[in-house]
């Protein structure tokens, strides 16, 4: 018995990180083409863009869960078409809850990217092409390692925010073992059993966690505050 | 190397502080020459370079270089910086915070060429800072990696924006020599934008002065800036400082561009047209330049 909840806590945390893992490596991968469109596009329709972006931080994650889960629904011609041409099924699965993470993630990753990106000066870009040098080989060579703060900012940002999520996994992936069943979720589910002992050691790892991410972002700061520019 | 007469020919609305100021500059720089962009701020001196560099399109007109055009509106050309033979040099250098003074130079060339690369180190004094990172080094010494950096691409066209604004009197005038060497060492076309009146007769053979947005007179600087109508033998060009007011004449106080203070009487009749911040010569006519040796 006693193993069989040990075996289940640590099937619940490897989720949790599995989740904040692969939203992270998604959310970099798209977020860094995004970040650098939204630093130097002139697209008059830029702000709804960033508005619709930071949604995720203003709403209650229950509405974007919401609209997840009549997305999913096989009714609907989205769910509809997964299901008959891939059989895949999104609603209460991982790759469900996936989506919907790396979507509710998307402000944490692009936010500081995006603020890096344009405090560069424009000068470092314009020498580089000025220089010959492509556009992607200025991103990779020049830009990006100049907002390396603004990166590490983002990534622990990103990673600590989905390991923290709590109400979006809850609507669009509910509380199956296995599956679905991330740390935090699992607190309120024991707390709810009277297991307190189980939901404190989630609890506690959880807060860890989230301590060590956010002191290493603000000890990175720190250290390139001192590393100014020019 | 491409090293060919450039044909300017091109206008530009821009929006400055003051309003709305149309470039419209017309005028060919020939193949190899030292040439300076002398004007106000506002005058568009930097965006006619950025034009050049392709950084900013202009409304209307051409650029050719040689044979090649690099813009040309009517047949909707325009070259992409990366396709411009040139390098340009920035006000605050730009250099790459993440690159060593080395690697800052490595980048611009097109090919590895660890010669040359050796070459304008030593030529710039760069050697003891080679592997130390632009944040670390003095205004005078980023303006050198800037520089040789700007010359590692081998250029057939070299740009300079205000390349000595930002330093002290003393520094401008070593850094001043840098860029003769730069350009005897390259050979490339230079176009160097300053408001220094100084470092024009110091440096370039050929000025183009521009105010709002147009070249109002161009040549050599002594003729360009020289009143010949003037039979003066002592002339200092500066700027006016102040004009004040005591009893029934003025005392105008004018910086010298060797950063003298100059205070001359002026009649009420004199001083109708000069307002603070105007260039003037101060000359004296043959007889009373007195000369004293310093004790």
């Amino acid at each position: 018995m006693y193993f069989n909840m040990d075996s289940s806590f640590v099937q619940t945390l490897w989720i949790t990180f599995k989740l904040a893992t692969f939203t992270t490596l998604i959310l970099f991968v798209a977020g860094l083409p995004v970040s650098y469109w939204l630093a130097h596009s002139r697209f008059r329709l830029k702000p709804v863009v960033e508005a619709l972006i930071s949604m995720p931080i203003v709403l209650p994650p229950s509405v974007i869960g919401y609209y997840m889960l009549v997305v999913y629904s096989p009714r609907n011609w989205l769910g509809n078409w997964l299901g008959q041409a891939f059989d895949i099924r999104l609603a209460f699965t991982f790759e469900g809850i996936l989506i919907a993470s790396v979507i509710f993630g998307l402000p944490f990753m692009i936010q500081p990217l995006h603020s890096g990106l344009r405090q560069l000066p424009d000068s470092l870009r314009e020498a580089s092409y000025t220089l010959g040098k492509s556009k992607s080989l200025t991103f990779f060579r020049v830009l990006l390692p100049n907002i390396k703060p603004s990166i590490i900012t983002a990534i622990a940002l990103t990673f600590a925010h989905c390991i923290g999520e709590f109400g979006i996994v809850l609507m669009v992936g509910g509380n199956m073992p296995g599956e679905t069943r991330v740390a935090s979720v699992a607190i309120y589910d024991e707390m709810q059993a009277l297991n307190f002992d189980v939901a404190n050691r989630y609890a506690i790892i959880l807060f860890m966690v989230s301590l060590v991410l956010l002191t290493t972002i603000y000890s990175v700061n720190r250290k390139f505050d001192t590393w100014k520019m020019m | 190397m491409e090293n060919d007469v450039i044909h300017i020919d091109v206008s530009k609305t821009m929006f400055t502080a003051n309003g709305t100021v149309t470039l419209a500059v017309s005028t060919t720089i020939r193949s190899g020459e030292l040439v300076a962009l002398f004007g106000p701020s506002g005058a568009g001196k930097t965006t006619l370079l950025r034009i050049l560099a392709g950084l900013v399109t202009p409304d209307r007109g051409t650029v050719k270089v040689g044979q090649t055009v690099w813009f040309d509106s009517g047949n909707g050309i325009n070259l992409a910086p990366q396709k411009r033979n040139l390098s340009l040099m920035f006000q605050d250098y730009a250099l790459f915070p993440n690159m060593t003074v080395e690697q800052n130079i490595r980048f611009a060339q097109p090919e590895n060429d660890r010669k040359y690369t050796e070459e304008l180190l030593t030529v710039f004094e760069l050697n003891e800072f080679r592997n130390r990172r632009p944040n670390g080094l003095s205004g005078g010494q980023k303006q050198r990696v800037a520089l040789a950096r700007a010359l590692a691409r081998k250029p057939g066209l070299l740009l300079l924006d205000e390349p000595l604004s930002a330093l002290d009197a003393g520094m401008r005038i070593t850094l001043q020599d840098e860029i003769v060497r730069a350009h005897r060492l390259s050979g490339a076309t230079t176009l160097l934008v300053s408001h220094d009146l100084n470092e024009v007769f110091r440096l370039v053979s050929h000025v183009l002065c521009i105010e709002n947005g147009r070249i109002l007179r161009e040549g050599n600087p002594s003729d360009v800036f020289s009143d010949r109508s003037i039979s003066g033998k002592v002339q200092i060009t500066g700027q006016i400082a102040c004009i004040e007011k005591q009893d029934t004449v003025n005392i105008v106080t004018v910086i010298s561009n060797g950063n003298q203070i100059i205070r001359v009487i002026a009649f009420d009749s004199d001083i109708e047209n000069l307002s603070v911040g105007d260039q003037v010569i101060v000359f004296t006519k043959a007889f009373n330049p007195i000369i004293s040796k310093i004790a």
